[in-house]
């Protein structure tokens, strides 16, 4: 069989695997070459799970055309969950199964406040939707940096309060510390098992967007009252986006909290949401490799540019609006024509979200 | 008794505070659609302006500095970045005005440092003593109060009373139509920049006064809360966003008190979730219909 007479969707999906396939093998070849920085192999971990938060806001953002401003607490809900489970298993069960059920229970967590969530978000549209993800994002960050449990030879107490109040006995220990967070995670996470998650993330969300569900979905985007029209059902097909998005960020948050051996609830605030924003803005809305191939980039080069870090923050945000100013002004669109006219080059005439 | 009055008192000033960023945010939200992440950011610019001018000058020469340089930095905001995407999709100019909020965080934090800034407060006035010194009105409330309230009668008064005022109400109806009417489409939209960073710029120098410590993100927070409180009063209505901005203030103080200052921040954003699930178009605001 021809790799031409492959259908273009599934042609379009091997070349997103094997750039994936081909960074892994790179990566490998230099670290045994023992060319790579202890910094920076200490962020693969963290720009695995960085990839996956941007694959899976832009199932949000791109395909189903919802701006969601709090997707960092997703990633939260996570990462607590499996690091929660992690130190609860990690004297009773081997490693490796530890760590599975962390990174299962994290994702289903996520899942379940995604729909929590989405029920009462997705009645609402555009600019409300994106301020009350942002409430949301906001309001699981205080509730965690709140949050305490603990667990003794009676069972698990848990408080709002302070780890005082857990009224605990001699053989208890503290598990959530408020805004301490959790310490004592088995650090298990390992760049080869972050490959791994993002092909399966890349496998869901692919799969999702090219099946008669993802048309569904970008339908809505496009137009939602000619959608409704034709008789999709809007708020079963947002829901499912917005939870598979969720459950991918509680996937990416699991991982993550695997990689360092304390976890506060601080490291997922609004500037984590924004950050993956920008990943998927300057990747392309809707475009799944082209965020895959944001967030590494954005998240090594200030790696590898140290004296740069200053300014990275502002940078992000000059590329933020440039980018959208680039993409959307009809002077730049005039301008842009004009530059392809020149070089008569054909492109794939696609819209924009 | 005089616990609980004062608690109000000091939510009452806080919500005036949340009132006038509020304000900023529901008529450029009204003319534009366009929620201007940056307006808080804004205030927080005009806050560490105050922070270095009074510093160097006479407090009548810069407050009034402090406003006109608030105003022109709102003025080329909305005209560099906002102005060239009239015509986009509203994610994009979202995500854009997302973008300038962080730019113009990250200058500040490249400008002024990471070190919170002392603000001495500008505010002279004595503090009030009532019930033989029991309740204690501090001149920062007392000041925040009454210029908040004299400011939205003004305002009140400009946009139902003058011509201009009435351009930007018609703008914000319809803004094809108050063009074909020889509106000043554009000039209207930068007026109404303008007077937000005005306000801004005096809630800005109120809020340091009340909360005297500053920092490059000090804006975000009370940015966002204040659209909420735009939200919660009926986003594109004044008189909404004053009353939001009050009950929000209210809300806060009074939460912080007798619940948990931990949470208090997640008791205002959950108060925005159930008004928009209950009455979507908040308590002031009109219910508008979608056409095809």
């Amino acid at each position: 069989m021809k790799i031409r007479s492959l259908n273009p969707n599934f042609r379009r999906r091997l070349v997103t695997y094997g750039i994936v396939a081909a960074a892994f093998v790179f990566i490998q070849i230099l670290s045994g070459a023992g060319l790579l920085t202890n910094s920076l192999s200490g962020q693969l971990v963290p720009i695995c799970a960085y990839v996956i938060m941007a694959v899976s806001l832009n199932l949000t953002v791109g395909i189903l055309g919802e701006l969601s401003l709090g997707h960092a607490g997703f990633m939260s809900v996570g990462a607590f969950t499996g690091a929660f489970l992690s130190v609860c298993c990690k004297d009773v069960l081997p490693g490796w199964l530890t760590l599975t059920l962390a990174l299962l229970a994290g994702t289903a967590a996520a899942a379940l406040v995604g729909v929590l969530i989405g029920i009462p978000v997705l009645r609402l549209q555009g600019d409300y939707l994106a301020i009350v993800t942002l409430a949301f994002g906001e309001i699981i960050k205080n509730l965690l940096n709140s949050f305490y449990i603990g667990r003794d030879s009676a069972g698990f107490h848990l408080s709002f309060k302070d780890a005082l109040s857990l009224g605990l006995d001699d053989t208890g220990e503290v598990i959530i510390n408020g805004a301490q967070g959790v310490t004592g995670m088995p650090r298990s996470a390992s760049f080869t098992l972050g490959i791994v998650l993002i092909l399966v993330t890349l496998f869901v969300v692919q799969n999702l967007v090219d099946s008669r569900t993802g048309r569904a979905i970008m339908s809505i985007r496009d137009n939602r009252i000619a959608a409704e029209s034709v008789g999709i059902n809007v708020t079963r097909y947002k829901m499912i986006a917005f939870t598979v998005s969720a459950a991918l960020a509680g996937l990416a948050g699991a991982m993550y909290a695997h990689n360092f051996s304390t976890l506060v609830a601080r490291k997922f605030d609004y500037n984590t949401s924004i950050l993956v924003l920008v990943f998927i803005v300057v990747g392309g809305l809707g475009n799944i490799r082209g965020s895959v191939i944001a967030a590494a980039a954005l998240t090594v080069l200030p790696e590898l540019l140290r004296g740069f870090s200053d300014y990275r923050m502002l940078v992000y945000a000059v590329v933020l609006i440039v980018m959208m100013l680039f993409n959307q002004s009809p002077q730049f669109a005039a301008w842009r024509q004009k530059l392809a006219a020149k070089f008569r080059r054909r492109r794939p005439n696609r819209k924009e979200a | 008794m005089q616990y609980a009055i004062s608690i109000l008192l000091s939510g009452v000033s806080l919500g005036g505070q949340y009132a006038l960023i509020a304000i900023g945010y529901t008529m450029v939200y009204g003319i534009l659609r366009l929620i201007n992440f940056a307006h808080g950011d804004l205030f927080m610019v005009a806050g560490l302006l105050m922070v270095y001018l009074s510093a160097n000058l006479p407090l009548a020469a810069s407050i009034p500095l402090v406003l006109v340089l608030t105003v022109l930095l709102g003025f080329i905001i909305e005209r560099a970045a906002y102005k060239p995407l009239r015509e986009a999709p509203s994610l994009a100019v979202l995500i854009t005005a997302i973008g300038m909020s962080y730019l113009l965080q990250n200058l500040a934090l490249l400008v002024f440092g990471s070190a919170p800034k002392s603000f001495s407060s500008v505010i002279a006035l004595q503090p009030l003593r009532l019930f033989d010194g029991a309740l204690i009105i501090t001149g920062e409330t007392l000041t925040t109060i009454l210029a908040s309230a004299a400011i939205m009668a003004g305002l009140t008064l400009f946009v139902n009373k003058t011509k201009v005022g009435h351009a930007m109400l018609a703008v914000s109806e319809d803004r094809g139509a108050a063009q074909l009417m020889g509106i000043n489409v554009n000039a209207t939209i930068s007026l109404t920049f303008a007077i937000g960073s005005a306000l801004a710029a005096v809630a800005g120098v109120l809020l340091c006064s009340a909360y005297p410590s500053l920092t490059p993100t000090t804006g975000a927070m009370p940015g966002i809360k204040a659209f909420v409180a735009a939200v919660f009063g009926g986003i594109g209505s004044i008189p909404g966003a004053m009353l939001g901005g009050v009950l929000l203030g209210v809300i806060q103080s009074l939460s912080t008190a007798y619940i948990s200052s931990q949470m208090a921040d997640a008791i205002v954003f959950g108060v925005l979730i159930i008004v928009l699930l209950v009455r979507p178009t908040g308590i002031l605001g009109k219910q508008t219909r979608e056409k095809v």
